[in-house]
């Protein structure tokens, strides 16, 4: 079981997005920051409170909150 | 040159010179540090996503002199924009602005350390038709991390020039300015490649779409990618066009497409070739500067820790360096009065302009070191790339009360005043999320409480050390932050009930502030106080004296509280009194409650103008504010500055909503004064329950 949700990789695990299942509005912004079908993405941290995550992706830092991230299927690498 | 060729014909010479530039690209890539270095500005650049909210305008000159006109625009992430900032981006570029035609030439500014995410932008700017440079700012940051680009790859991919530069460092503007001086600058003619279907469908749509005929195509793309709520939401298409999208859309739907993310994904295959072919080097993998930094700043534990002891440190700096100047400015100021007393008779002149003028404009300039010291915390914060962390470490309470951590920025920036905090709103996407961090902007301290604050402190614990007043200012800038969490919760569930918006946003690496940036914040702070001592604290000192003065009692022998008793001022205090009686302030502190109103510091001059005129003996200008506040009694005996109303006056001034700058903003904001006078309403009521609760619960505790 190497697939999962981007809201379960744990501090410095590596991904690859498989496919967004989100609200249309978010869907998009999620791929205009880069978050797009095949993309490598890894997890930097979690904030203090456990939420939002800080991602690695397409070279910078973005952070969303876990409640979007567990929309975001992930391949583990 | 100039005047020699408009002599010749001016109307025409200056419609070929002025060529319009304008500066567009994600947010923090160092838009403003271009257009600073460019037009020898100062706009606010600072390391966060949403410093610029606004267009500002400059101009500069060519290479060959041509006079060009500049516009800075806010950051977005793509011309489907989502806030009133990114907004304002896209209506500039697609030439929507009434007063603002399209520009001739577009710098499309691309951060080369995040180039794909970057050239998403650049991908739908391109399409727009507009002659394009493309400025590779920060090459620097991108050397570092190992990222090697090579522009002239890029430009040829792109189809437009690519100049490297370091905005910062002021290097590539030469070659950046020969590239816009070109005469020929050609139109890109690009589309970036999308599915046939899409394609074919927006082909279809594209003679519908108002805007120039080259962008109507990618006009199409985007509209075509709308969800149902955005599209109706959009202001820039007809009903008859939105039936026709949606036609298109429910047939791309049901041949299996998601338009949505069919045409982002489009564009960023396209870039991830450009990229493959443009960009070498090995991108470094280990932990960089920031990612250390991070750990400590964003800790669990150390992270809270840390944001305490800046907060502490800025405090106690306030108490212990500002101090210094503070009472150089103080005793100059005094020996200044005294001075001129003595050069002048003794008539209502002299005392308008000792005891009205000096003595009010000079209480209020003491303070103007503790407020640099303010202001060179929060550039730290605010250049260092703190902010977003602060952001993200306070979205989880945040999203609690409704709004996401990007509010926390705007809420800061009201640390150093509500009017820049209120305009930062405008990255905030939903309207009612926009407006609860609006209503409750003014609760966190801005600096014109630090001289109210700062005197109240004074009065009420005059030999404690730096440290514990540091405490109490702590203290009461924690309890406006509360206050503030509180309130947007309450504005959330009740009259601007929305859903938790979502958050994602970016993270910018941490920069060192440069000591210049520094400066001019601070000289930016100190124009805007020297400026409103000048005027409007000058003029209301003299207001103030006046209806301090007059009506004189018919008695000539009377003197100090009977003279204000008798004033119009006093007659208002007194009107006020019992209102403000259970709150334990008398009818002078009710003076300088209606003297605030205007302003938070003009409380700090009201109160010196009333102790002056209101002097028992004249001529001893030697007590400070502070003393004779101390000294003053009520008419059975006792102090009327007790600590259970010192606590209750600062407590007052951290809720109450005394500055007409900022409703003047919010109400241009919000566009109608219904929200700056609920607003005001609101403040003022909780200042009032919030003192009475101080001074009222103290008192049941048995305190004085
Ligand atoms: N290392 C480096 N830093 C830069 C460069 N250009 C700008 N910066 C820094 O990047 C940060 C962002 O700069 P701004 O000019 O405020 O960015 P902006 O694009 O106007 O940002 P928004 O107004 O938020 O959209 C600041 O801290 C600048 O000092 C550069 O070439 N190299
Ligand atoms: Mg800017």
């Amino acid at each position: 079981m190497n697939n999962t949700l981007l809201s379960h990789l744990t501090v410095g695990e590596k991904g690859r997005v498989l496919s967004l299942t989100l609200p249309a509005d978010a869907r998009q912004r999620l791929m205009e920051m880069g978050l797009t079908p095949g993309t490598e993405c890894s997890v930097v941290r979690f904030a203090p409170l456990g939420d939002p995550m800080e991602l690695r992706v397409r070279g910078y830092h973005l952070s969303l909150r876990k409640a979007e991230a567990e929309g975001v299927a992930i391949e583990r690498l | 040159m100039n005047t020699l060729l408009s002599d010749a014909n001016p109307a025409q010479e200056a419609a070929v010179l002025t060529r319009r530039l304008a500066i567009a690209g994600n947010p923090n890539c160092g838009k403003s540090t271009l257009f600073n270095a460019l037009t020898g500005m100062q706009q606010k650049v600072g390391n966060y996503p949403g410093v610029t909210v606004e267009k500002k305008e400059g101009t500069f000159y060519g290479s060959q002199g041509q006079q060009m006109t500049l516009l800075d625009l806010p950051g977005t992430y793509s011309l489907q924009a989502r806030s009133p900032d990114e907004a304002v981006s896209r209506d500039v570029l697609l030439g929507r602005i009434p007063g603002t035609p399209c520009p001739d030439t577009i710098i499309a500014v691309v951060d080369a350390s995040n180039l794909e995410r970057n050239l998403y932008l650049v991908s739908q700017i391109l399409e727009l038709g507009i002659p394009t440079v493309l400025a590779l700012n920060m090459v620097d940051t991108a050397e570092e991390a190992g990222i090697v680009i090579d522009p002239e790859e890029l430009s040829q991919k792109l189809g437009i020039p690519v100049i490297p530069l370091v905005a910062s460092k002021r290097f590539g503007l030469i070659p950046l300015k020969q590239a816009l001086s070109r005469a020929d600058l050609p139109a890109p003619k690009f589309c970036a490649p999308m599915p046939p279907a899409l394609a074919a469908e927006a082909q279809q749509i594209a003679p519908f779409i108002e805007a120039p005929a080259q962008a109507q195509f990618s006009e199409a793309i985007l509209l075509l990618g709308l969800s149902e709520a955005a599209l109706a939401e959009s202001r820039h298409s007809s009903p008859e066009l939105r039936v026709k999208i949606r036609e298109a859309q429910q047939r791309l739907n049901s041949a299996g497409m998601d338009v949505c993310s069919t045409a982002v994904d489009a564009r960023y295959q396209w870039i991830s070739r450009i990229c493959a072919e443009t960009v070498r080097g090995t991108p470094n993998t280990g932990l960089t500067l920031s990612d250390r930094l991070d750990m400590i700043l964003t800790h669990r534990v150390w992270g809270s820790l840390a944001f305490l002891a800046a907060m502490a440190l800025m405090f106690f700096s306030i108490f212990t360096i500002a101090q210094v100047p503070m009472d150089w400015i103080r005793d100059g100021l005094k020996l200044f009065g005294s001075w001129v007393e003595s050069q002048m008779p003794d008539n209502d002149f002299r005392s308008l302009v000792v005891d009205g003028i000096i003595a009010g404009v000079s209480a209020v300039l003491v303070f103007l070191p503790q407020i640099l010291t303010l202001s060179f915390f929060l550039g730290i914060l605010e250049d260092s790339g703190y902010m977003a962390r602060a952001a993200f470490m306070m979205d989880r309470l945040m999203s609690r009360v409704g709004l996401h951590g990007k509010s926390f920025i705007p809420m800061l920036s009201s640390f150093a005043c509500a009017i820049p905090g209120v305009m930062a709103t405008r990255t905030i996407e939903q309207r009612k999320d926009r407006l609860v961090t609006i209503l409750v902007a003014p609760l966190m301290s801005c600096s014109a409480r630090l001289p109210v604050y700062g005197l109240m402190i004074a009065v009420l614990l005059p030999d404690t050390s730096a440290l514990q007043k540091s405490g109490i200012m702590l203290s009461m800038y924690m309890l406006g932050i509360c206050t503030a969490f509180l309130m947007a919760l309450i504005f959330k569930k009740t009259i601007l009930r929305s859903e938790t918006p979502i958050l994602l946003m970016e993270m910018p690496p941490y920069r060192l502030p440069s000591a210049r940036d520094l400066l001019l914040r601070m000289k930016e702070r100190a124009v805007i106080f020297l400026k409103r001592a000048g005027t409007v604290i000058l003029a209301l000192s003299i207001l103030l004296w006046a209806l301090i003065t007059y009506p004189k009692p018919e008695n000539p022998e009377a003197k100090g509280s009977e003279v204000i008793a008798h004033s119009v001022a006093g007659q208002l205090g007194h009107a006020l009194e019992p209102i403000i009686r259970p709150l334990g302030f008398d009818w002078k502190i009710g003076i300088g409650l209606i003297g605030s109103l205007a302003a938070r510091e003009v409380f700090v001059e009201t109160m010196s103008i009333v102790y002056n005129v209101g002097q028992d003996q004249q001529g001893d200008g030697v007590e400070t504010l502070q003393e004779t506040m101390r000294n003053e009694k009520r008419e059975d005996g006792t102090p009327v500055y007790t600590p259970l109303v010192c606590v209750g006056l600062m407590v007052f001034y951290v809720l109450a909503m005394q500055c007409l700058s900022t409703l003047a903003v919010v109400r241009r904001e919000t566009n109608s004064w219904r929200w700056p006078a609920f607003q005001f309403v609101y403040l003022t009521l909780l200042a009032y329950v919030g003192t009475f609760i101080v001074y009222q619960g103290g008192k049941l505790l048995g305190w004085q």
